[in-house]
């Protein structure tokens, strides 16, 4: 095939990114070179258009081992143990073909955390879909469940906790963000550079076949009306070949014999040996020829551009290839030497004798296009007026009804009941918590792990939107009792060409490195997916923050169920009443507009201490953060969790009643506490100059709001549980 | 008392059941599928997972691995074999137990806890437990258990039937079936009553911390019986 302008443009590349790779090699690529660059220089490998604004977040700290530009994060836990984390996005696929789209996002990001020595420990997730009235959105939903269960239950990694919302602005294009988090002994740390000349690169795990070609560019373009025809471009995945090749990859890491390792996920081969070949410096050639293929007459263009699941590249010490091959033949593994590395600092290929490619290395990485693009920065909203008369004809017990068992708040416990949350014995937290929570085996630490998003408050200002993420994962996991470390991002948005969305990228990205930075609370992995959108229709800007913290004693976890009658409960932070872009303003009054709740990070991080404090000093009975819905969503749920009533008081100062039930004002948290404790919390509080207000005491039955609202736990229950299933049923 | 777990490819509840077993007194080994020779054991054991992927028919390729040969010899000849989950499928499969196991009623994975009623207390399995429900974990996707009428009728007979889905009381009926499995069937024996598989996962309920404890009792019972 000759390569022209035209073939270079049907490959996503623009005229000028073409002029510019003709200018870098000096000569017209051939097709082969030209699919490499095209993958390489596509939005999702190369984060052009993100990478200008990504260098702001920080990404240091103490606890930090390795940051942004591996295959995960990593951070230290103590006595050598380390936590490998990441999240990925799978959205593109999973809208194409849910089932397969979503179990291979799983697998990929188990493989990114493997690949660094670490043994998966839990999955999570974060799953967006369209209206529950759009056609599709049942369908995709039960998809994109089975996928990920399918394959995380099968790689008997367990699933402990996740996010899901719906929103019409997702009816063209759902997200599915997938996180893992491996387990791994500091000295047993693998990374993707190269080093030496000369050794053996192994190509190990599925063999190569046609699917998933050009993934990566797929996901690097808006849909348009002809999706369909993009099926083929879906990868399949295959959870028990991953399983083998999980057991495999860690007994050799048990040795000494591996230089680099490194997964082959988005552009296959192309960037898994150009990533090795750049860290390190150094050249790589491959013949092609010994790579294996599951189907006849593949191309060295099929071959260098599938995407085919579960399959690894390593760069392994001279001399070793024997033993390595014993572990992958033992898992009935394909394992093959397929080139080495050089002195070139290029990438040749060959096929059949012939030199098919050779590109130099910094073309393809250091010389990729970077963008900063145009953008619009967003006007804060102006604060709406509800009227009085808004609220005259409202039941409390009727809109505390309708808003549990809204689509966003009602219990997904369909969801996570098919997903395997107990395998490997050590999930001590389980999904429907704050965060779920897995012991580190064999010891007294445990690990804590949520995901959060806040699409609605990003769409209405993305810099406070941004910010509030960030808290909000830093509330969940102080929320179970653990130290919150270090998050990752996915950061899920519209086309970057287009200027208001991207300038929701960057100030979202603004917003989220401002929180994480006062909070100490670093950037260490993440992943960025543009051109969600169809044709000209962007998502709401969709930050997804994965949080991991620490409890260095398991016992010193806490959850969210009340525990016993004549307790006190009490809220942490101001109730000024926000409702501008609350669940209740927008469900119950239909009321669009106006700003998110502001994020008061002094506040933020020193309730959030506070709290650990009194967790830590065995003061408080349970704990829950205080998020979408406000106080009275936030209470109902620990009543569900514990079957235990409560009766609220009458707040202290004035204020109108809805503001004060279902006001979204951020930083708080409910706590029980023991009467016998009580001053000694209160106490604590003051010391630290936290706002705090007497919201009731705990009681055997009803939720008692005053006296003319009351409804029994088993109502709450119902509200709480019954919509998804009966959604899912009907 | 010495156990062996069986891992095939693919198998993900084998660490779990060894640490299981370690912690209530046995010594147990690791077993390779691919092995032919068993070591001196008290008790085999063939733990959960997705063995061969599930692909085919869960359990199915397991059945035929090179190690069944010997856990098959050991079973004929009155050794302890238990099979939790896909071990559970392995043994139907393999022709130890009676009838199969298909998708769940729903055809959906199911995880969560569920009532066991504990149906035959004279085996070593379960003889001194005093509680007559245990609160144990599931995760399967294939639970459902069928047999033709005639089997039932000879498993009934013969007192084959070791556990039964029910509720908190005991009450066994179609509200608390979460698989559709054939009369709330969650475990049966063989004949003899050395042979036991079941859905239930006792080794994830070992431990305060977890979801409850009664897997614990289920294996101080076991090593204890076997003694």
């Amino acid at each position: 095939m000759i390569v022209n302008e035209k073939v270079a443009l049907d490959h996503g590349l623009k005229k000028d990114e073409y002029k510019k790779i003709c200018e870098l090699l000096k000569r017209i690529p051939n097709i082969t070179e030209l699919g490499i660059f095209s993958a390489m220089w596509n939005e999702h490998c190369s984060y052009k258009s993100s990478r200008f604004h990504l260098k702001n977040l920080p990404t240091k700290g103490k606890n930090v081992i390795q940051g942004p530009g591996e295959n995960a994060g990593v951070i230290d836990i103590g006595d050598d143990d380390a936590i490998v984390f990441k999240i990925e996005s799978h959205n593109h696929p999973s809208f194409i073909e849910p089932y397969q789209g979503a179990a291979t996002g799983v697998g990929g990001i188990m493989r990114d955390i493997f690949t660094m020595g670490a043994r998966p420990i839990a999955n999570l997730n974060s799953i967006h879909f369209g209206s529950t009235q759009h056609k599709k959105t049942k369908n995709l939903l039960r998809g994109v469940v089975l996928g990920i269960g399918g394959y995380g239950n099968c790689m008997g990694v367990p699933t402990i906790a996740g996010q899901t919302s719906f929103d019409e602005s997702y009816n063209g294009n759902i997200l599915v963000n997938a996180m893992t988090l491996g387990l791994v002994k500091q000295n047993k740390i693998f990374y993707s550079k190269a080093a030496g000349f000369g050794k053996p690169v192994i190509y190990v795990g599925s063999k190569t076949g046609r699917d998933g070609i050009h993934g990566a560019s797929m996901a690097s373009a808006a849909f348009d009306d002809k999706i369909e025809e993009k099926k083929p471009t879906v990868q399949v995945g295959d959870p028990f070949t991953e399983k083998l090749l999980l057991e495999a990859c860690l007994e050799l890491m048990a040795g000494d014999s591996i230089i680099a390792i490194q997964d082959m996920g988005a552009a296959g081969l192309t960037s898994s040996s150009i990533e090795m070949a750049s860290k390190g410096n150094l050249g790589i050639e491959i013949n092609l020829n010994k790579v294996p293929c599951r189907e006849s007459k593949m191309s060295p263009y099929e071959i260098m551009l599938s995407e085919s699941q579960e399959r690894m590249l390593i760069v392994l010490e001279s001399g070793k290839e024997e033993m390595a091959k014993k572990i992958f033949d033992k898992w009935n593994l394909d394992f093959a030497v397929i080139g080495k590395t050089n002195k070139n600092k290029k990438i040749e290929l060959y096929f059949n004798e012939d030199k098919v490619a050779s590109i130099p290395i910094n073309t393809l990485v250091e010389n990729s296009p970077m963008y900063n693009r145009k953008w619009k920065k967003a006007k804060l909203p102006k604060k709406i007026k509800i009227k009085k008369e808004q609220f005259k004809n409202l039941k409390i017990i009727n809109v505390l009804n309708k808003i549990l068992s809204s689509p966003n708040i009602c219990s997904k416990e369909w969801i996570w009941q098919q997903y395997d949350h107990t395998v490997m014995g050590d999930t001590i937290q389980k999904p429907g918590g704050d965060a779920g929570v897995v012991r580190i085996h064999g010891t007294d630490k445990a690990v804590a792990a949520s995901v959060d998003s806040s699409a609605i408050y990003c769409w209405a200002h993305p810099l406070s939107g941004g910010k509030q993420i960030v808290c909000e994962s830093w509330r969940n996991l102080i929320s179970v009792g653990a130290k919150p470390i270090a998050i990752t991002n996915c950061l899920n948005f519209g086309s970057p060409e287009n200027e208001e969305n991207m300038g929701e990228f960057v100030e979202c990205v603004q917003g989220l490195g401002e929180a994480s930075s006062y909070l100490g609370f670093p950037v260490v992995s993440g992943n960025v997916s543009f051109y969600n959108q169809t044709k000209d229709i962007g998502i709401k800007p969709t930050p997804s923050i994965g949080g991991v913290g620490l409890i260095k004693n398991y016992k010193n976890m806490i959850t969210m169920d009340l525990k016993e009658t004549n307790n006190i409960l009490l809220v942490i932070g101001k109730t000024e009443g926000h409702l501008d872009q609350s669940l209740f303003a927008r469900d119950i009054l239909n009321e669009k507009n106006g700003p998110p709740p502001e994020i008061n990070l002094f506040n933020e991080k020193n309730n959030g201490e506070t709290v650990l404090k009194l967790i830590y000093e065995k003061y408080i009975r349970s704990v829950h953060d205080v998020s979408l819905g406000g106080i009275i969503i936030a209470l109902s749920k620990m009543c569900i969790k514990g079957k235990k009533g409560a009766i609220l008081k009458k707040p202290n100062y004035l204020i109108n009643q809805f503001e004060y039930l279902f006001g979204e004002d951020q930083g708080r948290y409910i706590l029980e506490v023991d009467n016998k404790n009580l001053q000694n919390v209160i106490s604590i509080l003051k010391e630290n100059s936290v706002h705090f207000d007497e919201l009731g005491t705990v009681c055997d039955e009803d939720l008692t709001i005053d006296n003319k609202s009351k409804i029994s736990i088993d109502d709450l229950v119902k509200s709480h549980t019954t919509w998804l299933t009966n959604y899912m049923s009907n | 008392m010495n156990s062996s777990v069986i891992t095939f490819p693919g198998s993900n509840c084998d660490r779990d059941m060894d640490v299981a077993l370690k912690k209530f007194g046995f010594k147990n080994k690791m077993v390779w599928h691919d092995d032919i020779e068993l070591p001196k054991s008290d008790l085999v054991v063939l733990p959960g997972g997705f063995s061969y992927g599930d692909y085919l028919r869960c359990g199915s390729m397991a059945s035929k691995s090179k190690i069944m040969k010997s856990v098959i010899n050991f079973a004929k000849v009155g050794g302890k074999v238990l099979g939790i989950c896909n071990g559970f499928q392995i043994l139907v499969e393999s022709g130890l137990l009676p009838g199969v196991l298909l998708r769940n009623k729903y055809l959906e994975f199911i995880c969560k806890n569920a009532f066991i009623k504990i149906n035959d207390k004279k085996s070593h399995y379960f003889k001194d437990i005093k509680k007559n429900i245990l609160e144990l974990h599931i995760a399967h996707n294939e639970g459902n258990y069928f047999c033709s009428k005639e089997q039932l009728k000879e498993i009934d007979d013969n007192n084959q039937i070791a556990l039964f889905y029910s509720d908190r009381e005991g009450n066994v009926s179609d509200e608390n079936n979460p698989n559709g499995s054939l009369k709330n069937i969650a475990g049966i024996f063989n004949k003899e009553k050395n042979i036991l598989g079941m859905m239930p996962h006792p080794e994830r309920m070992i431990d305060p911390a977890l979801s409850g404890e009664d897997g614990s009792i289920f294996f101080e019972n076991l090593i204890n019986n076997l003694k």
